[in-house]
């Protein structure tokens, strides 16, 4: 283990999201609904050396295996993003995220005229795109800011 | 035509397309023989927009084919004004109609509507995302004064927020067309209309100028550049006048340009045109009887 991924402790059971973009760890934080009021014991490493990405970030999650659904959104702010789980003290998993061909009810679509942002029984849609996403709605495509769209 | 709803023009192949065309022209050539093939039959207009020719030639279409139509009406005298949900509207008037056409503020809102119900259901345009059966009769409108083949078209105006102008830029892909682009900056295709275009390989190109391209324009398909998009009024009269069609504008056009315009018009062409061979925006506007007869058939039975 290298001096770089010491200066977080390590955990006994949980996930641990490796090699994300330096600056997105608040944001992966968001998206698997992590605010520090569950109790759960998280750690947060933002801008450590990185060999691959040059900085990154890194998040360890206490007691947590993140959902699939997690996993999908995720991949569309850190694509480089890493997902260990880890069980008594061990990595039993360890993968890439892959980036879906859609993510559901998890984006707010920023086109305030779309019918998604009404009070209609319907979840936003989205299409994953190469560089961003578009919703299948309103055909909106969003490239930048996705952290911004996380449904709270 | 194998849909169960015409929700965007992107949905619609060649095949599709040259079949409603066909059968608008057979309605067209003798309208007798399809009187009362729907007899009977009810179509529920769903209008939250105003409309006048979407709407009446809906209306007419269906008469002519011998059925009837159920009218939501107005918003404020509907059941909307009480806080109705547009998927509870739709999923209760399938149950008085054999087929919905619905105009609605809110994009994708036809695309919402289709998924819950079970009657064929009709996009009469969503706020500034598509109009598929009036991108049908344009491209009716299109083939019998200019044909498809070798076409250079000018789609000129609004063209961010233009509806009209999105559905028949992605019907257009279809075909051996040249799509040039004529608006100020601020209103130039959205990015998701581009994205398409390029996806599809159209030759497209985009001009603030219409000097740089009417003379070498088969049609020039003209929208109305709306006062309310832009933010303070100055700005909006400095583009406006540059983008207006009046006979002098046309000296440097071809004597067999198409002019187009899917109405209503403010000033964007002056009414000396109409009298020109150039005009055919009312013959445009004709044509949406007998297109959306063959539209309406083809989804309600015809040869499925």
């Amino acid at each position: 283990m290298s001096d770089h991924e010491l200066r977080v402790s390590k955990i006994r059971n949980g996930t641990v999201i490796d090699h994300i973009a330096g600056g997105q760890a608040l944001n992966v934080l968001a998206i698997v609904g992590i605010d520090g009021s569950g109790g759960d014991a998280v750690s947060v490493g933002m801008n450590v050396p990185s060999d691959r990405l040059g900085q990154k970030d890194i998040v360890k999650v206490e007691g947590r295996e993140l959902s699939q659904d997690e996993v999908d959104v995720l991949s569309l702010i850190a694509p480089a993003a890493t997902i260990n789980i880890v069980r008594d003290f061990d990595v039993v998993e360890k993968h890439r995220v892959e980036r879906p061909d859609q993510v559901v009810g998890v984006l707010e679509c920023p086109n305030r005229h779309c019918i998604t942002t009404e009070d209609e029984p319907v979840q936003s849609r989205f299409e994953v795109l190469e560089d961003g996403v578009r919703c299948e709605f309103c055909d909106t495509i969003v490239r930048e800011d996705l952290a911004e769209l996380i449904v709270d | 035509m194998r849909q169960d709803h015409i929700i965007s023009a992107k949905q619609l192949s060649r095949g599709d397309i040259e079949e409603v065309l066909d059968r608008a022209a057979d309605i067209a050539e003798d309208p007798g023989a399809y009187a009362d093939r729907y007899e009977g039959t009810l179509l529920g207009l769903l209008f939250f927009e105003p409309s006048t020719r979407t709407k009446m030639s809906f209306s007419a279409a269906m008469k002519r084919l011998g059925g009837d139509v159920v009218d939501m009406g107005t918003v404020e005298s509907s059941s909307v004004k009480k806080g109705e949900s547009l998927a509870d509207t739709v999923r209760v008037v399938e149950g008085y109609a054999d087929a919905l056409v619905l105009r609605h503020p809110s994009e994708g809102s036809a695309k919402m509507a289709g998924e819950f119900v079970d009657v064929p259901l009709i996009n009469a345009g969503d706020g500034a995302g598509q109009h598929p059966t009036q991108t049908l009769l344009d491209l009716y409108t299109i083939r019998e004064n200019a044909g498809f083949e070798d076409l250079s078209i000018g789609i000129m105006g609004d063209l961010k927020y233009g509806r009209t102008v999105h559905s028949l830029a992605h019907a257009l892909t279809n075909f051996d067309a040249r799509q040039h682009f004529v608006s100020p900056e601020s209103l130039r295709l959205p990015r998701s209309v581009r994205y398409d275009l390029h996806e599809a390989g159209a030759e497209v190109r985009e001009h603030t100028d219409l000097d740089e391209v009417l003379p070498e324009l088969d049609v020039l398909y003209v929208t109305r550049i709306q006062q309310e998009r832009f933010p303070d009024e100055d700005e909006y009269r400095e583009v406006a006048g540059e983008y207006q069609i009046g006979e002098d504008t046309l000296a440097a056009a071809r004597d067999d340009l198409t002019i187009m315009h899917p109405l209503p018009r403010v000033d964007e062409i002056a009414h000396g045109v109409d009298d020109t061979d150039h005009a055919t925006y009312f013959q445009q506007a004709h044509n949406g009887v007998p297109v959306r007869m063959a539209i309406l058939d083809l989804l309600l039975g015809g040869d499925r």
